[in-house]
């Protein structure tokens, strides 16, 4: 019970992937324009990561070590093209601007990562929980950053007006860099800093200290 | 008592243990800016030499006010001579209250243009360096480490390469996003590999386009357009101004950049003091006199027209001065090794006319350039201190 919760919490902020990891960065930059495209890409990657660990899981004793990588992938493809059937049937208009970063959901890192490291190892359950862990601390790292960009960017969120912009007669200036996938790097590194400040374990070691200057009067 | 008394006086409750000691960096701050800072050398020191980061510094920042004063009053000029063509009596907002106490609107009178400039650049300024350095304290306090005289020439150079009348919240949310993901989260001056005054150019060149480019921003009139050289040039129109006001600077533009005389006159100044590197501003021009040679041999018949503008008229118009005398040679984010410093000048030359040239996006390409040449200095580095080394290495296992 503890390891399940334990694979199952963990990714979301004690080892996230993408801001402990560094993984999955580039649908991180592309797809958190917008609020409504943040949220069809988690639902995504959540189906897509859960049930290729399972089924990576449940193959893992009859897989040749040699050819497991092309398994896996093989897995993962599949899904993602349910994905994208769906998506193309349901939501056309997202899937529209989504575009090409449905069908890179086979290329994220955090996908093949966690078949490859923790499915290939552990039971069915277990692994459905870890991919589903970490499929949640990628949607609240992408979250966040929409929740940022959008609004900055444009003025409103989900088609809701949070400040009125200057072309509709208000206040706001929208600031077109949040529309550049740019700040989204910017973003995610203000995220990382904010996290490491609240779970200081999660810094990395100083390279060097920077040498405190001498006082005033300690030069004498 | 005097000034230096009153400060040793105070000097306690700031330093370890004092009940301001959070406060250190901002009282630090204001004692070396006013007095010699009294650390020594405490180990043996390598090099014997009066310059230290303080005077490079300072140096700098006075040697902007002659590009930033001649800025000041051609803001005046041309925002007097827009005024005298559409027929506007007077300025109707807050700066037109002081304006109208101080002088009248002639775009003949040296006078007025200059007063009327600065009723731009002074709180243009002013905001700058508040909001930055703010920042710089925040920073130095929570960090423990001291407000470096850096931010005196970054504030500076960032006001000089703002279009007028930029409205004075965007200066500030551009200068703290300079100071703060430029510089600071890097560890604070000294390991900022980009220049931030650039960096924070560019961060409000991104954000807010309409207010810092296309025709509107560079007269400080409301509502009067007038495009700048390179903005015509890059659509094919006549460059509106002659060579020689081009040179002097009486055209529109940013703030400081305009006159390439000023900067000529500043870039002496710099270089006789070895403040400033001549190999890298040598770099810069020959770079781009190479690339805009080359690219006026091969579009000869281009449909682009700046394929076939001359290369007197690349050096005077746009940042192109300004960036390569004040920019460039920032000794933090520029190489630090002299055949480096060639390589990185020439980088910068070549992005730069490359990108006014072949970049229809973007018909200034000196900023980008140099935040280009920012992130290869330590690669360039890297190589020529390698490339010695072997060199070395190899005339000591022939002569063995």
């Amino acid at each position: 019970m503890a390891a399940g919760k334990k694979a199952l919490v963990d990714p979301i902020f004690d080892n996230n992937p993408i801001a402990l990891q560094v993984l999955g960065i580039c649908s991180a930059l592309a797809v958190t324009i917008s609020m409504s495209n943040t949220l069809v890409m988690c639902a995504a990657v959540i189906f897509v990561t859960t049930l290729s660990n399972v089924a990576v899981s449940l193959v893992r004793n009859h897989v040749p070590t040699n050819i497991r990588i092309i398994v896996q992938m093989t897995i993962i493809a599949s899904l993602v093209i349910v994905v994208d059937q769906v998506l193309q049937a349901l939501v056309y208009d997202i899937s529209k601007r989504l575009s090409v970063f449905v069908g890179l959901i086979i290329t994220n890192c955090i996908v093949l990562g966690r078949a490859e490291a923790f499915a290939m190892q552990n039971p069915p359950g277990l692994s459905a929980l870890d991919g589903l862990g970490n499929a949640l601390g990628y949607s609240v790292i992408l979250l966040l950053v929409a929740v940022f960009r959008e609004p900055i960017g444009t003025g409103a969120i989900m088609g809701f007006e949070l400040f009125k912009t200057v072309n509709n007669g208000g206040w706001y200036v929208p600031n077109g860099m949040m529309l550049l996938s740019p700040s989204a790097f910017f973003i995610i590194g203000l995220l990382i800093w904010a996290l490491r400040e609240w779970k200081p374990s999660q810094a990395e070691e100083p390279e060097y200290e920077i040498a405190s200057n001498l006082q005033y009067r300690e030069a004498y | 008592m005097n000034l230096r008394g009153f400060l040793d006086s105070i000097a306690p409750h700031f330093e370890k243990g004092g009940k301001l000691q959070t406060l250190y960096p901002l009282y630090e701050a204001i004692d070396t800016a006013l007095y010699t800072p009294g650390h020594v050398t405490d180990g043996p020191s390598h090099v014997r030499d009066g310059l230290d980061l303080k005077r490079i510094m300072i140096t700098v920042w006075l040697c902007a006010f002659i590009p930033g004063i001649f800025g000041a009053w051609n803001v005046g000029y041309q925002a007097n001579l827009a005024m005298a063509a559409s027929g506007i009596e007077t300025v109707d907002n807050w700066r037109g209250f002081f304006l109208d106490l101080l002088t009248s609107y002639d775009p003949t009178s040296a006078w007025d243009n200059l007063i009327h400039g600065l009723a731009y650049f002074i709180p243009l300024y002013i905001v700058v360096f508040v909001s930055g350095i703010f920042f710089e304290i925040l920073f130095a306090a929570k960090r423990g480490h001291e407000v470096n005289e850096g931010f005196f020439v970054t504030s500076i150079l960032y006001t000089l390469i703002l279009p007028a009348d930029v409205p004075l919240w965007i200066a500030a949310t551009g200068i703290i996003f300079g100071v703060v993901i430029g510089k600071e989260v890097f560890g604070g001056t000294g390991k900022n590999f980009l220049n931030p005054a650039c960096t924070a150019r560019a961060f409000v060149y991104f954000a807010y386009p309409a207010e810092l480019s296309g025709d509107s921003v560079w007269v400080a009139v409301d509502g009067f357009t007038r495009a700048t050289p390179l903005g015509n040039a890059a659509i094919g129109d006549p460059y509106g101004v002659e060579w020689l006001d081009a040179f002097l600077g009486t055209i529109p533009g940013s703030m400081g950049e305009t006159s390439t005389l000023a900067i000529l006159i500043a870039a002496a100044v710099l270089l006789v003091n070895r403040i400033a590197s001549w190999r890298i501003m040598a770099g810069v021009v020959l770079g781009m006199a190479g690339t805009v040679l080359l690219l006026n041999l091969l579009g000869g018949n281009s449909t682009n027209p700046m394929f076939s503008m001359p290369l007197h008229w690349h050096l005077v118009i746009g940042g192109f001065a300004f960036g390569t005398v004040f920019m460039a040679t920032d000794p933090v984010s520029a190489s630090m090794t002299n055949r480096g410093r060639w390589i990185y000048g020439a980088l910068i030359g070549f992005m730069c006319a490359l990108i006014r040239v072949v970049n229809p996006a973007f018909p200034e390409g000196m900023m980008l350039a140099i935040l280009f040449g920012n992130l290869f200095a330590p690669l360039i580095d890297y190589f020529v201190v390698q490339s010695n080394i072997k060199r070395r290495r190899a005339r000591a296992s022939r002569t063995a």
